[in-house]
């Protein structure tokens, strides 16, 4: 009884004294898909190798709005967790609520300024004030095809979306279904946003940020959402509902010919054990080779006590810009690091051309935030034009004109 | 009488020692005080709180800049809510409706002195069991046009059959239609079947002696006789429509586009996911307005009902 007693002491101080000098972080992502799962695994080996524990707060679901719901609901009731997975204008939201700690000592020590291009260092900082870490840039505006598929149906890979019409029929007539598609309100947007960047960066900006009434009455919108309604007719006709990677391994297994999505799918290509090049291939949606659409993920840190944990907390901000952890989730995840100057070597085809086209874009002006990721508006802008697009693509008897009527008195009404 | 009498009689008892207050007088109250606290503040407190929001403009935090009714004035003018709306009149009107039939039809039918009676009332009363998140997700397997009903009916040899209101935005509502009432049917079975047993039998004997055949007892006694079972069964089912929300977020999630959106569905995008707390209060206190609007007339009978008697 006394030896148990003893051991019970001393298990009890070991765990104290393991405490003392490490602290928890507790870390609110969606990244929950198996390229994706992969790659926040790497982040949480490094935090154990310093020593911190780990505290994974998981919430599944596309583009993480339950997430935020669940941390609305933690942030509320004053228990927010150490970093959660925010992004784009939300960032500024959440600054301007006064609930985000400062990182400027991390930033400083890690040359932050210097090894982050001034696009994603903007987006991680408030007032002035670093507050986020970002773990990548993905690019939105892709097409993944399945070569296979182009060489059975007899169809090239289309550069405009004039052409992506004119080969999709020879695809569908050879059988197969030419776009691989989810039926989410947020796929519909990103499948918008790729038709419309088509028409250039002016035309992007003013309407998606500068949400320009004019622009968003345009002809040139009327058209958009006329080119949008074609492209619904190369879907099948299970695609309501579905999950983008669900949609991205019917490319995977020959069922559709293309997907237009973000980068992150390339994860479901890796996770599956395909080549790029080979058993797939990527290239920039049609029309859009010059224009990189972005998406940056990153942890934002909130307020939390405890000097260990603080502690943790300002160790997982710095290790995320390690080289390191850079390299490994981005490889993983499908997207390319945030940070300059890194070996490229490990990467492939696709990452080499979406890192070349960022550096690029990034002088002419075509580098743009992405609407449907929530990096150009607010959640309310953006969830007004979420619901008009998808109504549109969903509806057959709504005319353009309508849609583009629509599209304008929501985004007004949500200002 | 006899019960007035039982009534006054601890009245009085209390009236002869008024002085000593004992402990057995006040436990009853200090029992309830925790539940009628929770209830105030849990229930009232959070719908007073509510309305008081959906006349803020909050956005993704509360806030308490008050805009008057302007809230409510947005949500009408919203494309999507009216679609809600809409969605929640079909659907709650068919799903009322073909519950009660089905619910009635297969409480007589059981009601027949049949064999294995027990194992038939628990096979349909079973789907109640089942949560509507995993109804939900089962239908949409089913209904799903690529590899549910409409793939075995291909497979089977019928080419040219279509069966697609999953994926077709003017029908879809009437999927949501399908599997809420496969759910709840079974449910106003038993309620009716209970009623059934109740009806006094020498009544159903004197209709017969009388010469009435099955059917015109059924119409013309039983069913009549049913009312308040018929009442509170619609009472139930109407606050199931308009609470509904697992079923569509398993099932639809509100789409194609979001034509198969509810009411609750619609608060929830809006005040959680959108940052527009004040809209989304607007709406929900137009979905308390629904379920007012059938509660105090059945309340308002039920107490009047009570007093007659």
């Amino acid at each position: 009884m006394k030896k148990l007693a003893l051991s019970l002491t001393a298990v009890a101080f070991s765990i104290s004294a393991a405490t003392t000098h490490a602290g928890e972080v507790e870390v609110l992502h969606w990244w929950t898909s198996g390229g994706e799962a992969a790659s926040i695994n790497v982040l949480k080996g490094l935090m154990e190798e310093e020593g911190h524990t780990w505290k994974d707060f998981a919430v599944a679901g596309g583009a993480g709005e339950s997430a935020m719901t669940v941390l609305k609901s933690r942030a509320i009731s004053g228990n927010p967790p150490a970093s959660a997975q925010i992004k784009g204008p939300t960032i500024q939201e959440w600054g301007d609520l006064g609930f985000l700690t400062n990182l400027d000592d991390v930033a400083k020590a890690g040359d932050w300024d210097v090894v982050l291009p001034q696009v994603v260092s903007n987006t991680m900082k408030h007032e002035g004030h670093y507050v986020a870490a970002p773990v990548n840039v993905h690019r939105v505006n892709w097409l993944w095809a399945n070569p296979e598929v182009f060489r059975k149906s007899g169809a090239s890979i289309p550069t405009t979306w004039k052409q992506f019409i004119s080969e999709a029929d020879k695809i569908k007539a050879a059988g197969f279904t030419p776009l691989a598609h989810g039926g989410q309100a947020w796929q519909d947007a990103t499948l918008f946003e790729a038709i419309a960047l088509e028409k250039g960066a002016k035309f992007y900006n003013s309407a998606f940020i500068g949400l320009s009434d004019d622009t968003l009455r345009s002809d040139e919108m009327i058209d958009v959402f006329r080119t949008f309604k074609k492209v619904r007719g190369y879907v099948d006709s299970g695609f309501s509902g579905r999950d983008w990677n669900i949609a991205t391994s019917m490319v995977i297994n020959g069922d559709a010919a293309m997907q237009i999505m973000g980068d992150w799918a390339k994860g479901e290509f890796t996770a599956a054990g395909k080549k790029a090049g080979i058993d797939y291939v990527c290239y920039p949606a049609p029309g859009t080779s010059e224009m990189f659409t972005f998406n940056i993920d990153s942890l934002a840190m909130f307020k939390v006590k405890g000097e260990d944990n603080q502690k943790a907390q300002q160790d997982l901000a710095r290790l995320i810009l390690e080289p390191e952890f850079q390299e490994t989730f981005n490889l993983n995840k499908g997207s390319i690091p945030a940070r300059l100057n890194m070996s490229r070597e490990k990467f492939d085809t696709c990452a080499h051309s979406s890192m070349d086209s960022f550096l690029a874009s990034s002088t002419t002006g075509n580098l743009l935030p992405s609407m449907a990721h929530g990096m150009a508006a607010s959640s309310m802008v953006q969830g007004a034009i979420y619901d008009v697009v998808t109504n549109y693509f969903n509806d057959e008897s709504m005319t353009p004109e309508v849609a583009v009527d629509k599209l304008a008195r929501a985004v007004k009404a949500s200002m | 009488m006899k019960t007035n009498a039982i009534n006054s009689e601890p009245t009085n008892a209390r009236a002869g020692r008024p002085a000593r207050l004992s402990l057995a007088d006040w436990m009853p109250k200090i029992v309830m005080a925790p539940t009628v606290i929770v209830t105030l503040v849990c229930m009232y407190g959070y719908m007073i709180w509510t309305a008081v929001l959906s006349m803020t403009n909050s956005r993704m935090l509360p806030s308490y800049d008050f805009v008057g009714l302007s809230q409510y004035e947005r949500l009408f003018n919203n494309d999507r809510w009216i679609v809600a709306l809409t969605n929640l009149g079909i659907f709650g009107g068919l799903f009322i409706l073909i519950c009660l039939v089905l619910g009635v039809i297969l409480a007589i039918f059981l009601d027949q002195k049949i064999r294995s009676e027990g194992a038939i009332r628990t096979i349909y009363l079973y789907p109640m069991a089942i949560s509507f998140i995993v109804t939900g997700t089962a239908w949409k397997w089913l209904l799903n046009p690529t590899n549910g009903f409409e793939k075995l009916m291909i497979d089977m040899g019928f080419t040219d059959f279509t069966f697609d209101w999953l994926v077709n935005p003017d029908k879809v509502v009437y999927c949501l239609v399908i599997a809420a009432v496969w759910q709840a049917s079974g449910f106003v079975m038993a309620l009716f079947l209970a009623g059934l047993r109740g009806v006094d039998g020498d009544l159903i004997k004197a209709a017969q002696l009388d010469g009435a055949n099955t059917f015109t007892t059924y119409r013309r006694i039983i069913l009549p006789s049913l009312k308040p079972v018929f009442f509170s069964a619609m009472v139930i089912l109407s606050h199931i429509a308009i609470k509904s929300f697992d079923l569509v977020a398993a099932l639809t999630n509100g789409g194609p586009g979001y034509s198969s959106d509810l009411p609750a569905n619609f608060m929830y995008a809006h005040t959680f996911t959108r940052s527009q707390i004040g809209l989304g209060s607007a709406s929900a206190m137009v979905m308390l307005g629904c379920v007012l609007a059938i509660l105090v007339p059945y309340l308002y009978s039920e107490l009047r009902g009570e007093r007659n008697e």
